[in-house]
């Protein structure tokens, strides 16, 4: 009789070979950042799956990256100062007032299917971007121009008396509301870049969402690659265009965006050699590779603000000496150097320092002692009758880790009982939204460079102040005086001020400013870092590392 | 058979309505909606926004047209990717998440039937114990553990496998199938075994010893086809499992399969792919349990016979 385990044991033997078998192909030869470093080929970690490739719809940081290698607006940017760098437009002429701005684009700037790109694609592809039907999330970009806001918001319906105007084929002329000194970055935004009118006319109208002529094959785009695979969770491919104007500059000869939202996964896309660039990195890998591997990780300081929003229509909290006492006890020296890893600078207001040359007042620091005296004052001496109150964040993980610490300082400086409360995105959206929190953790990123992009986040019933903070001084300042302002030196003194009256009311608790975190491979070069976290592929290549 | 299967179709029918419909509005009542964002949205472009996808209609008349666009096999637009229909988005991911449950579902079928077969063979003795426990560890272990720690030790250390992608690269396939399948492995690996336990002490097993079959045949020939009965069964319900579930493995290794557009639907409010992949993996969970009921009286002569007594 045969043992029937002989034959389990053979069969055991056999599957163990084939499966070794098939392993031993996989770990041979060069990675593939290797190989895209010897052909030119950027592996780019680009966080969640984007929604689209159509500028005036879509919104966020993954779209814009690879949006900004299919097309181009009017100027660039310089990745290493952020200075202004011709785009399509060759030269531009300011007028003195500083609101008439005159753009002339250079005629060898060519869309991809050969047309020329006009002062009209501009003036159209405008047009495009305010029409009220679109729904373009970004249309308030263009609201520095003369009747733009009226004509998004339908007070008007005649696109001609919007501050732009097409003075020849490649003579643009635009008109400001207000001497607007950041202008020229919000024309390297995507959503003021142009479209192929013709093309998008092929495939629907001019507002439908719906339309099809952002894909594959029916794309037309005026920037320095092409698009050439878009494999949905998969990856995107773009490649070099031979017919953009300064192809001569552009070094790479593709790039390929990889989806990567799980960051566990993507370090291990990064170690095993398949990613060139990480879009991010957990904040408990960063101590490993500073140890290990610090010329692999990158952090630069991030055009973008960690804070509490207070909700001051609330008692207690509609007491400025309660918020103050709460922003003073915040350690946050400690909590930058224990929970943050230690690469997070603190924040004591709500611009971060050094916005092109803005440096943002300091009005409190940590003061337990002072604290606890207003928090008396308020009429809770030691905390004693303070109603228990929630921090309510979005579940992550590091927001929880954050809110625990704060929770304890908060408890052990003055003796209040907080409670946490995470919750999904969009419900602590809502719950924001309808002013029902206590506090709230928030964060801002800029859209340009310039103190306004924060402050005016705070006027009375802005759309994003969703703290119930009202003061008709900062209004006053924000919306009129430092528009109005000659200079940047006064323009930024009217700043301060008005974020001087922010602070002293305190419906924000700032915490700490923003790190861009990457993990970059030896031999990407010419993507600096920056504070906008900015590329520009003109300066970017792959090269070998010896 | 065929009455019973006509039944049991007509039966899923209002089954599948019922999940329709609750979905329709449960994604409703969810707090925030497809365009609320960090961003303040202006009133203007949240009316055109609503306008474009007619939320802007009431509750009723939304449902019956989505209803209408259904019956002509039409899932919508989505919300999140513009420019994608729902049916376009499930039939990308589809045929990976198809493909990584298949493989998955060989991995648990070969393994786990082997170590199901293995360990009845000597019930109670280290060679009934090993298996089961390690069975144990693949029931208990969740994927978003093992995953990480095969890429670890395949991936990373030894540098034999991809750590992610499909299709992508050589071999990239083979450790997503095995963490999907594990779990699975491990209920199989139970089930047949105590299929086959009940199996071997029946009459029919010991005639066949009697009638001097060697061993390897009385067990391959006779005692499998009872034993794994149960796995049979089984084996509906866990593809359609592993269908709807390989949302964890698909993000651990970067596939770009239905799992993670569901997830992510839920997670923008993206009301019609919600609906949609709800509906689409309800019918496959129902198709499955169907064609796993049909599976069993097929193999099984009793039931056959109870069937054929029937009609």
């Amino acid at each position: 009789m045969l043992n029937p385990l002989v034959t389990t044991r053979n069969f055991l033997l056999i599957i163990c070979i084939t499966l070794l078998a098939a392993c031993s192909g996989g770990g041979t030869g060069e990675t593939r950042v290797e190989q895209g470093t010897r052909e030119g080929v950027l592996h780019f970690g680009n966080g969640t799956e984007i929604q689209g490739l159509d500028p005036h719809i879509v919104t966020g940081v993954p779209e814009h990256h690879v949006i900004q290698t299919l097309f181009e607006g009017l100027v660039l940017k310089n990745p290493y100062t952020l200075e202004i760098e011709p785009g399509i437009a060759e030269r531009w002429d300011i007028s003195d007032d500083g609101r008439f701005y005159r753009f002339y684009l250079r005629p060898d700037a060519l869309w991809s299917n050969g047309d020329k790109i006009t002062a009209e694609d501009f003036r159209w592809s405008w047009q495009r971007a305010l029409m009220p039907a679109l729904g373009n999330l970004y249309n308030y970009m263009l609201f520095p121009l003369v009747n733009a806001e009226a004509f998004a918001t339908g007070a008007i319906e005649d696109f001609s008396q919007v501050g732009v105007r097409v003075i020849d084929e490649y003579t643009l002329e635009v008109e400001l509301n207000e001497p607007t000194p950041y202008i020229l970055q919000l024309f390297d935004h995507y959503s003021t870049f142009p479209v192929h009118r013709a093309t998008i006319e092929a495939f629907g109208t001019a507002s439908d969402r719906l339309s099809q002529w952002a894909r594959v094959g029916n794309i037309v785009t005026s920037g320095a690659f092409e698009l050439v695979e878009w494999g949905l969770n998969s990856h995107i491919r773009v490649e070099k265009r031979a017919s953009y104007w300064d192809a001569d500059k552009i070094q790479l000869n593709a790039i390929v965006f990889y989806p990567t939202e799980n960051l566990t996964t993507e370090e291990r896309m990064f170690r095993d050699g398949q990613l060139h660039r990480t879009e991010d990195l957990s904040l408990d890998k960063i101590p490993v590779y500073l140890r290990e591997n610090p010329e692999l990780i990158e952090i630069a300081p991030y055009i973008g603000t960690y804070y509490y929003m207070v909700n001051t229509i609330r008692a207690p909290f509609d007491d400025v000496r309660v918020r103050k006492a709460l922003a003073m006890t915040v350690d946050r020296d400690l909590l930058a150097e224990t929970v943050l890893q230690g690469i997070v600078a603190p924040a004591y207001a709500v611009v971060p320092p050094g916005t092109l040359g803005y440096n943002p007042p300091k009005t409190f620091g940590f003061d337990p002692a002072a604290a606890r005296e207003l928090l008396a004052e308020a009429g809770y001496p030691n905390g004693e009758g303070f109603p228990a109150f929630e921090i309510l964040y979005n579940t992550q993980e590091s927001h929880r880790k954050i809110a625990v610490a704060i929770q304890q300082m908060w408890n052990q400086h003055l003796g209040v009982e907080v409670s946490l409360i995470n919750q999904e995105w969009k419900v602590y959206l809502t719950s924001q939204e309808n002013f029902d929190y206590q506090i709230a953790r928030r964060g801002w990123i800029g859209d340009y460079v310039d103190p306004n992009t924060f402050l005016d986040m705070f006027i009375t019933d802005g759309g994003n102040n969703k703290t119930g903070f009202s003061d008709p001084l900062y209004d006053q300042i924000v919306l009129r005086d430092a528009p109005a302002a000659q200079d940047r030196d006064a323009r930024y003194e009217l700043f301060h001020q008005a974020e001087t009256i922010l602070l002293e009311q305190m419906p924000i608790i700032p915490i700490y400013t923003y790190q861009s975190k990457h993990l970059k491979h030896p031999s990407l070069k010419g993507m600096p870092a920056n504070i906008m976290d900015y590329y520009n592929y003109k300066y970017v290549y792959l090269e070998a590392a010896e | 058979m065929w009455r019973f299967i006509g039944w049991r179709f007509a039966q899923s029918i209002p089954v599948i309505l019922a999940v329709i419909t609750i979905t329709f509005f449960l994604v409703r009542l969810a707090p925030g909606g497809p365009f609320s964002s960090e961003k303040a949205v202006s009133p203007q472009v949240q009316a055109a926004l609503e306008a474009q996808y007619n939320l802007d209609q009431s509750m009723p008349q939304q449902y019956i047209s989505y209803l209408a666009d259904l019956a002509r096999g039409d899932f919508g637009p989505s919300f999140k990717f513009p420019g994608r229909s729902v049916n376009e988005l499930i039939f990308s991911g589809l045929p990976i998440t198809a493909e990584l449950g298949f493989y998955a579902m060989l991995v648990a079928v070969f393994i786990g039937g082997l170590a199901g077969v293995i360990a009845s063979l000597k019930p109670n003795t280290m060679q009934d114990y090993g298996p089961m426990g390690l069975a144990m560890v693949g029931i208990c272990m969740p994927s978003f553990l093992l995953g990480p720690l095969l890429v670890l030790v395949f991936g990373i250390w030894l540098d034999w496998l991809p750590v992610s992608g499909w299709g992508s690269s050589s071999g990239d396939k083979i450790l997503p199938s095995i963490t999907l399948g594990a779990m699975y492995a491990g209920y199989i690996a139970r089930l047949s075994r105590s299929g086959m336990l009940e199996v071997m002490s029946q009459d029919y097993l010991r005639t066949a010893r009697a009638k001097g079959l060697p061993e390897y045949l009385v067990i391959t020939k006779h005692a499998l086809r009872g034993g794994l009965l149960p796995v049979i069964t089984y084996l509906g319900p866990a593809f359609a499992g592993l269908l709807s579930g390989s949302f964890v493995v698909e993000t651990v290794f970067q596939i770009p399969g239905l799992g993670r557009f569901y997830v992510q639907a839920a997670f923008n409010r993206d009301y019609t792919m919600i609906l949609g992949t709800t509906t689409f993996l309800a019918t496959l969970i129902i198709f499955f349990n169907l064609l796993s009921d049909v599976l069993a009286a097929w193999l099984n002569p009793r039931l056959r016979y109870q069937f054929k007594k029937k009609t």
